[in-house]
């Protein structure tokens, strides 16, 4: 390309042209690679050691990983934790990113007045921080409280209360709900975002042809929104496998009831730091975040290769 | 015609019902941080009255906590952050958009791995680190975890933003001799503005909001942030309600205030610069 502009830069000799870029581009570099790139190799390699008693450390090879996935004391929490982690992200690609669709889609109609209202209220819950959240549903869901067991009754359904944060058998689906009632605004916006940038035509040409809102909207635009669809549930995987703040804040660091409510975050946390039934342990805590790098990046990945390579033929 | 209305009646009605459930328990909690612990109990859905008004729990918050240090720390660790995520940020994105260099596509994708992979998972190294480096448990610390987590998405954004501009404007200071860092300070920052409350969206509350770096890098009282201060206070005030009320209120109130004032900014930068 021979525009005047490039001309100036190129002709810049080189040791200035260098000096420029490592202005421009050195410090976000160098903070970038020194606390995001570094810890998370030097994070890797630590996990390959353990410590002995002196604190001194030694190689291990894939020692740790083996103790974490085998020998039971490890393999137990790790496995129900993923187990838990699993079901955590499930429900809420199978609540939060459906409902967050459908307000989408409401929210996109030719029309529809207040829709800046609406989506103000909507996605004011996920500015709020996730520990503030959490307390707020833990005391509405409190028996002591009663405000959820009073709404309940109002609708004469009050025998159907159960102290659902407390039980092991539905405080992780209640920990979800709470997730997804918080952060339902982002696909919602996502999606929304999506449904505005598909051109009129397309959806004048199905009214033309005697296509109502809802058919209009299940067999046209969300096909042409499905690329904008992988993005959130690939933004719902990452955030979920790296989910820690709401268990914590709940439930505290041991999960509770029993661990029922145990993700890999918190069980990275304990690993890591410590906690009342456990010593803080850094290279095993090493080693879980590194599993837990591996099952992000296999996410990514499969994002990325196939569901981004497949829907790209639906892309405008 | 009458059919259209009546749809869109429907679709208000779900609408109103959806957007009552993510403002109820809000609204809930700050409501009855301005009642006394009868009227809390009592009548949970009342809003507070002559008789039953009480700033009770905000005088225990106050008293008992360092809220105050804590929304300080906050707001420095905050805005020290997000300036220096935009300086870089903008620096970083102006240099990788308009300079042909060998490696540049390398050095972009290098940056843009930080999108997807959450910095959390080096926490254990970032610890050993800090501690070393002297830094553990100072407000430093956090703002440079922070400036590594905002800088990859910030970039993207910017660099969105960046070939917008139109290139007869650096075409024509460039001819008149003007030097690049100049053109960049003088003509291009200024006309990234626009982009500072798409960043904002995706920088200022995931820091705000963050409790998992403040509980692993600060230990003492005056280098807590609001999120970690609160999740504290709360835990050992547990069954003070008026107190709990109170603290999770003046956590909410600020976020919310500042939220309505710039809701128009924030969720346009939300629908229209990230993702496309």
């Amino acid at each position: 390309m021979a525009e005047p502009v490039s001309q100036v830069v190129a002709s810049m000799p080189r040791g200035r042209f260098a000096a420029l870029l490592a202005l421009f581009l050195g410090p976000a570099v160098a903070v970038y690679t020194l606390f995001s790139i570094y810890p998370l190799i030097a994070t890797m390699g630590l996990s390959t050691y353990t410590t002995d008693a002196e604190g001194a450390y030694h190689f291990a090879g894939l020692g740790n990983f083996t103790t974490l996935l085998t020998d039971s004391l490890w393999s137990k929490p790790f496995w129900n934790a993923a187990w838990n982690n699993l079901i955590f992200f499930c429900v809420h690609m199978l609540v939060q990113n459906p409902i967050g669709i459908a307000l989408a889609g409401l929210l996109s109609l030719p029309g529809l007045r207040f829709k800046g209202g609406y989506r103000t209220l909507i996605f004011l819950p996920t500015m709020l921080s996730v520990v503030i959240v959490g307390f707020a549903w833990s005391l509405i869901l409190s028996p002591l409280w009663g405000v959820a067991e009073g709404a309940l009754k109002a609708f004469g359904l009050g025998s159907l209360f159960r102290p659902w944060l407390g039980l092991p058998s539905t405080a992780l689906v209640t920990l979800s709900l709470i997730s997804v009632w918080q952060f339902v605004g982002i696909p919602m916006m996502l999606i929304y975002a999506a449904l505005l940038n598909i051109p009129d035509e397309l959806v004048d040409a199905a009214r033309v042809d005697g296509l109502g809102h809802f058919r209009i909207f299940l067999h046209i635009k969300l096909p042409l929104v499905l690329p904008t669809i992988g993005l959130i549930s690939i933004l719902t995987f990452v955030a979920n496998f790296n989910a820690f703040d709401l268990i914590y804040s709940v439930k505290g660091a041991l999960a509770g009831p029993n661990f029922a409510s145990d993700i890999l975050g918190t069980f990275f946390y304990r690993t890591f730091f410590g906690n009342q039934l456990q010593l803080g342990n850094p290279t095993m805590g090493a080693a879980v975040a590194t599993v837990m790098f591996f099952i992000i990046l296999a996410g990514v990945c499969l994002y990325l290769f196939i569901v981004q390579r497949r829907l790209r033929r639906y892309a405008f | 015609m009458l059919r259209q209305r009546a749809q869109f009646l429907g679709v208000h009605i779900v609408l109103i019902a959806y957007s009552a459930l993510a403002l109820g328990p809000i609204l809930l909690v700050v409501m009855n941080s301005f009642k006394n612990r009868n009227a809390i109990f009592g009548a949970p859905l009342a809003p507070p009255n002559a008789e039953t008004f009480s700033l009770i729990g905000y005088a225990k918050v106050f008293n008992a906590s360092h809220i105050g240090v804590y929304f300080l720390n906050s707001l420095i660790v905050t805005v020290a952050s997000m300036a220096l995520v935009l300086l870089f940020g903008a620096m970083a994105a102006w240099a990788l958009t308009e300079y042909r260099f060998r490696g540049s596509t390398a050095l972009a994708l290098f940056l843009s791995i930080g999108i997807m992979v959450p910095i959390r998972l080096g926490s254990v190294a970032i610890l050993t680190m800090m501690r070393k480096a002297g830094l553990n448990d100072t407000l430093i610390a956090l703002i440079l975890v922070y400036i590594a987590q905002g800088l990859p998405m910030s970039i993207f954004i910017l660099s969105e933003f960046v070939q917008q501009i139109p290139r007869d404007l650096r075409d024509a200071a460039r001819c008149d001799g003007v030097p690049e860092t100049r053109i960049f300070f003088e003509v291009i920052a200024p006309l990234l503005r626009p982009a500072i409350a798409t960043v904002a969206v995706f920088t200022i509350v995931p820091i705000w909001n963050d409790l998992w770096f403040p509980l692993i890098l600060t230990s003492s009282d005056s280098t807590h942030t609001i999120t970690l201060g609160v999740q504290q206070f709360l835990g050992q005030y547990i069954t003070d309600w008026n107190a709990v009320l109170a603290a999770l209120s003046m956590a909410i109130l600020p976020v919310v205030a500042i939220y309505v004032i710039f809701s128009r900014q924030l969720i346009a930068g939300l629908t229209s610069g990230a993702v496309k």
